[in-house]
């Protein structure tokens, strides 16, 4: 049996969803979500449709013996799922969460075991690969006992989405982590694309009729942890609509997580003003409070207040209660014009002044103004885009994420962008409806599956960003003076998959047989660069933005600098590669983009 | 100077003059070993109603039922137990919504005239009232009955003791 196997890698939730290839039954709204067996408490498994993104990892003693055994492996330490979550709230230095924002974290070293953050020694940690490879390893050995009788996954295609954000570091570092659990033919797609193959699938031919040449497909992405913007055109190609992927936006820390707690930070202000403090256990029953009296207000326009009570830790319920309210007021002031504020299209998200000394830890966004951030997004994309006008004009919008089941807030960003596209004297954008919020990008990435057999329509794209690689300049030592970095462009921006390039012959020297340092460079906005093209000072360039530092041993005689050609290609998988071939010579060098070995 | 800063740059423009030697990076430190596990107690659940506490301790997790249950609420205001109340309807309603969905028996609404008829399922109706003769029946519908739709427990867990419905919690500082 052969399967289009789609995962939702997500950072709160995961989610697997699958077709048969040669079946034209069970597409659509039939498709196939596996369901994950996963521990729900000690003792209990159960098999839910979404796979909570979260790993505990248990003391040795910490449960009864077996309690945390699962049908496909009895001396489990290391849980993920429902449980993980519900228990690892409460003991937080023994959960790792949002791994997956680790894995595009600037500065740290996604594969050192680092998580959970700042956890006691004696907790086992584990890399950002190592929690992400956990995840994807519980999903296959849920396919494997339902299905493998008829397919093991690790012999099927399978694609898994990762942010539009994502840069090629963290995209390859999903790879490995695909590889760790045991999938090694792993394809990646971008989430916003993702969830517009869902919408495609879910209007079969009928998206002819919805999309037209000329049309700027706006995906506006707000899932559990993050935010994530795409642009998509619509073209014609020789009488056929084709779509290809435009622009996407930066990664940013900000989802319905968030919004849950600013509700719930609100309401606890008021209980401290009685004079009650909620102890954390409390704060997180009060999130839940909040999600639900959220859900319930924007469902049904005509509520004016929704009931919350925060139950006591004690075994006193009636008497260890404490109960609120969350006013329609409250919850349109912090979430709707709090998240998604009315802004004009020229106001960008404030930068909080970083203090000289800041604690290492996840980059949360700044800016809690979704709006803004999306502001920021098309202002910087029209000009690189060659639109012109101040900011990209978007003719329609496809919402994805479950914080837009709420009606009201997928009404207020058509208002605040149609508001610009107004201004500007550009016809208002419509809504695509129609998409799965939950399971959309699970389905979508099926779909994709399916697509790539040969079906139906394939969004094109290529690299979202150019790419840049770090040359020192040639230059006579100057005590304070460290000369300027060159950025060399090794790929270029809408590099498409299972291409290469190569860097027109330079003068280039690479040092081997000791340990030295890459860096690389990567911008979302430059699109005429090409192969070749150097940029003097990539330091003081305003839109390059620079990966994590990544340091190497290459095998070689010792210090030697031997002369070579650059070259670059985007391997069908998605992942971008480096090679350095010597010139003249039978060496041949990878450059990994993520490496720190010893 | 950062970790980093020490490096050389690997790639630099030929003929810049000869890389300096860097310095020898640390060995990464190795894992701690996981501490050897105690041996925990046998559990010895109550093998025939194994399900029935297994339950019970769902809605107790879910919805604070037991706490409810043996809280004495003589005291209180009614607003109180009203509130708490919310807590016991939420968490337990989403324990049978998802475990043992449950319709009611007869469709028709309550203080309706329906019909049984003769050879009625005793297990479905109950007559109450003047019940003579064979029927069929007409009667005005006072309560119109529950009934499980299906039956989806979770395997009841062998590896816990089932007695125990919720574990104390003693949080260390």
């Amino acid at each position: 049996m052969k399967y289009a196997i789609g995962i939702d890698l997500g950072t709160t939730h995961s989610a697997l969803s699958y077709l048969a290839l040669d079946s034209e039954k069970g597409r659509g709204a039939h498709q196939a979500v596996l369901p994950v067996p996963q521990l729900t408490a000690p003792g209990t498994v159960e098999a839910r449709q979404l796979l909570p993104s979260f790993l505990y990892l248990a003391a040795a003693s910490e449960f009864p013996r077996g309690s945390l055994a699962l049908p496909w492996r009895d001396d489990n330490q290391q849980v993920v799922g429902e449980l993980a979550r519900s228990h690892g709230a409460k003991v937080p230095t023994r959960l790792v969460s949002s791994a997956k924002s680790w894995l595009c974290h600037p500065t740290v070293d996604h594969r050192a075991a680092i998580l959970p953050w700042q956890a006691p020694a004696d907790v086992t940690k584990v890399s950002p690969v190592e929690a992400t490879a956990r995840y994807l390893e519980h999903l296959r050995a849920a396919w494997d006992k339902e299905l493998g009788a008829k397919a093991k996954l690790s012999a099927q295609e399978v694609v898994v989405t990762v942010p539009a954000s994502f840069d090629a570091a963290a995209r390859d570092l999903t790879l490995e982590a695909a590889k760790q659990a045991g999938l090694p033919r792993v394809t990646l797609l971008e989430e916003p694309q993702a969830a517009l193959y869902a919408w495609l699938e879910a209007m079969g031919e009928g998206w002819r009729k919805q999309l037209k040449p000329g049309d700027v497909l706006l995906v506006v992405d707000v899932g559990g942890g993050t935010s994530d913007f795409s642009l998509i055109g619509v073209t014609d190609t020789g009488g056929e609509l084709s779509l290809e992927r435009l622009a996407v936006g930066d990664h940013i820390l900000l989802g319905g997580d968030n919004m849950d707690l600013a509700l719930a930070f609100s309401l606890a202000e008021q209980f401290k003003a009685q004079g009650k403090a909620l102890d954390a256990w409390q704060l997180a029953s009060l999130t839940q409070g909040c999600r639900a009296a959220k859900e319930a207000l924007y469902q049904d326009a005509g509520l004016k207040k929704a009931p919350i009570t925060v139950p006591g830790r004690g075994s006193s319920l009636v008497g260890g209660s404490l109960k609120t309210e969350l006013d329609r007021e409250d919850l349109e002031r912090i979430l709707t014009d709090g998240f998604f504020p009315r802004v004009a299209v020229s106001e960008l998200p404030a930068q909080a002044r970083r203090s000289g000394l800041a604690q290492v830890g996840l980059p949360y966004a700044q800016d809690a103004g979704v709006t803004r951030h999306l502001a920021a997004f098309l202002s910087r994309q029209a000009a690189s885009l060659g639109l012109g006008g101040g900011f990209a004009r978007p003719t329609a919008v496809l919402f994805n994420g479950g914080v837009f089941k709420a009606a009201p807030l997928k009404a207020r960003v058509l208002e605040v962008l149609n508001g610009w596209l107004s201004t500007a004297g550009a016809p208002a954008a419509r809504e695509l409806e129609g998409a799965d919020l939950d399971l959309a990008v699970a389905r979508g990435a099926a779909y994709y599956g399916w697509v790539k057999a040969g079906h139906g329509i394939r969004i094109r794209g290529g690299t979202a960003r150019a790419y840049y690689v770090g040359v020192e300049a040639a230059a006579m030592a100057v005590p304070g003076y460290t000369p300027p970095v060159k950025a060399l462009c090794v790929a270029p921006f809408g590099m498409e998959e299972g291409t290469q390039a190569d860097v027109p012959p330079q003068e280039f020297g690479l040092v081997v047989g000791e340990p030295t340092r890459f860096r690389f460079f990567s911008s979302s906005t430059r699109r005429d660069d090409k192969v070749g093209d150097c940029l003097e000072d990539a330091e003081a360039s305003g839109d390059l933005e620079e990966l994590p530092p990544t340091e190497a041993t290459l095998p070689g005689k010792g210090g030697a600098l031997v002369p070579v050609n650059l070259q670059a290609a985007v391997t069908e998988l998605g992942a971008l590669e480096l090679r350095c071939l010597e010139r003249n010579g039978e060496g041949r060098w990878k450059l990994e983009l993520n490496v720190r070995t010893e | 100077m950062s970790f980093f800063a020490r490096l050389k740059l690997a790639l630099s423009i030929l003929f810049g003059g000869p890389a300096p030697q860097a310095p020898a990076l640390p060995a990464a430190a190795a894992p701690p070993a996981p501490s050897p596990s105690p041996e925990p107690p046998r559990p010895t659940p109550e093998a025939q109603h194994a399900s029935a506490l297994f339950v019970l301790g769902l809605l107790q997790r879910e919805g604070r039922l037991l706490d409810f249950l043996q809280e004495d609420i003589a005291g209180f205001a009614d607003a109180d137990v009203g509130a708490a109340a919310r807590v016991v309807h939420e968490g337990c309603r989403k324990v049978v919504a998802r475990y043992l969905p449950v319709t009611p028996v007869v469709k028709d609404a309550e203080g309706a005239t329906v019909q049984v008829p003769k050879g009625f399922d005793a297990n479905r109706f109950r007559l109450t009232g003047n019940v003579t003769g064979e029927g069929p029946w007409s009667g005005a519908l006072k309560h119109h009955g529950w009934v499980a739709t299906k039956v989806e427990l979770p395997e009841v867990p062998t590896s816990v003791d089932l007695k125990v419905l919720a574990p104390a919690e003693v949080e260390i500082p």
